[in-house]
């Protein structure tokens, strides 16, 4: 039988392969957002996990609330990578010193 | 049986989309690859009786996030032609990647009778559907958590715009304070023409 302990599982491991890919793709900012996404969308499956196993909707409010986030969060991360790509012609983020003063 | 079945295949795949994303070569193909991930993660949502969020993950990852991520890649300076060559190589594999996310379509709506799968303490069964019950909760006690919602959307929005917003001088744009000025006296002139003759303009 499929219990709790099995969607966690699921939503650990990419969890994981999310922060590999953030530690994998360190030049790649594409990657690094997408594996963003990727850890969020683990966390929103831990959400809804609990929200049936308790029998509590707040999980999955919650749920809907993470989404919203990572929508905003995507949209203002690639405008943001535009304009890099804009004023650098590459998205290698190694040489990201402009900030530095 | 089916469920389970299901549970494992929905998981499987997940955790090996997730890992083609990170590990791909192309970064299109790892948008893709986010997409099935994404597919498949709504899967095991639906499985967990969580329809109204498997569908809004389906409708705000795949159709508007990874799309955005699709648009990003494709504008910066990727190797079109690399992405060409291999082209017929990986046609089987696509057809191959259609007829799995086909068969998963298919066992899920065979399986959404199995409904929540976990055991240990007994779910109650819904009295009301998901969708119904979440829109409930949504609209009454967290109804200032979902305006605030639609604030950092708008927030999001507005600032996208204005990061990527260049004005161009090589365009004929419309002036609006010009437009604005204009009266109707001095727009709109009013004859009355005689019969049988014309009119000057």
């Amino acid at each position: 039988m499929i219990g709790l302990a099995h969607y966690l599982t699921v939503a650990a491991v990419l969890f994981t392969i999310g922060v590999l890919g953030i530690f994998l793709n360190r030049r790649n900012v594409i990657l690094m957002l997408m594996a963003i996404e990727l850890i969020l969308l683990s966390v929103n499956v831990n959400l809804v996990a609990f929200s049936a196993y308790l029998g509590d909707l707040t999980g999955q409010v919650l749920a809907m609330f993470v989404l919203t986030v990572a929508a905003a969060e995507a949209a203002i991360g690639l405008a943001i990578l535009v304009i890099f790509f804009r004023r650098r012609g590459s998205i290698a983020v190694d040489d990201l010193n402009r900030m530095h003063g | 049986m089916i469920s389970i079945l299901a549970f494992y295949l929905f998981a499987t795949l997940t955790i090996a989309s997730a890992l083609a994303v990170v590990f791909a070569r192309n970064p299109v193909h790892s948008v893709l690859w986010l997409i099935v991930a994404f597919f498949n993660a709504a899967g095991l949502m639906l499985l967990l009786g969580a329809e109204f969020i498997a569908m809004l993950v389906v409708i705000v990852y795949v159709g508007a996030v990874a799309v955005l991520f699709l648009f990003v890649v494709m504008m910066l300076d990727i190797d079109f032609a690399s992405l060409r060559r291999g082209f017929t190589r990986n046609l089987p594999f696509g057809i191959i990647i259609a007829l799995v996310l086909l068969a998963e379509v298919v066992i899920a709506v065979s399986a959404w009778k199995a409904g929540p799968t976990l055991s240990g303490r007994e779910i109650p069964p819904a009295k009301i559907p998901n969708i119904v019950a979440l829109g409930q909760l949504l609209y009454s006690r967290y109804l200032f958590a979902f305006e605030l919602a639609g604030l950092i959307l708008l927030v999001a929005m507005i600032g996208a715009i204005v990061l990527t917003h260049r004005s161009r001088g090589d365009t004929r744009t419309p002036k609006a304070s010009r437009q604005l000025r204009r009266r109707p006296d001095e727009a709109v002139r009013l004859t009355q023409p005689q019969v049988g003759e014309g009119m000057k303009l």
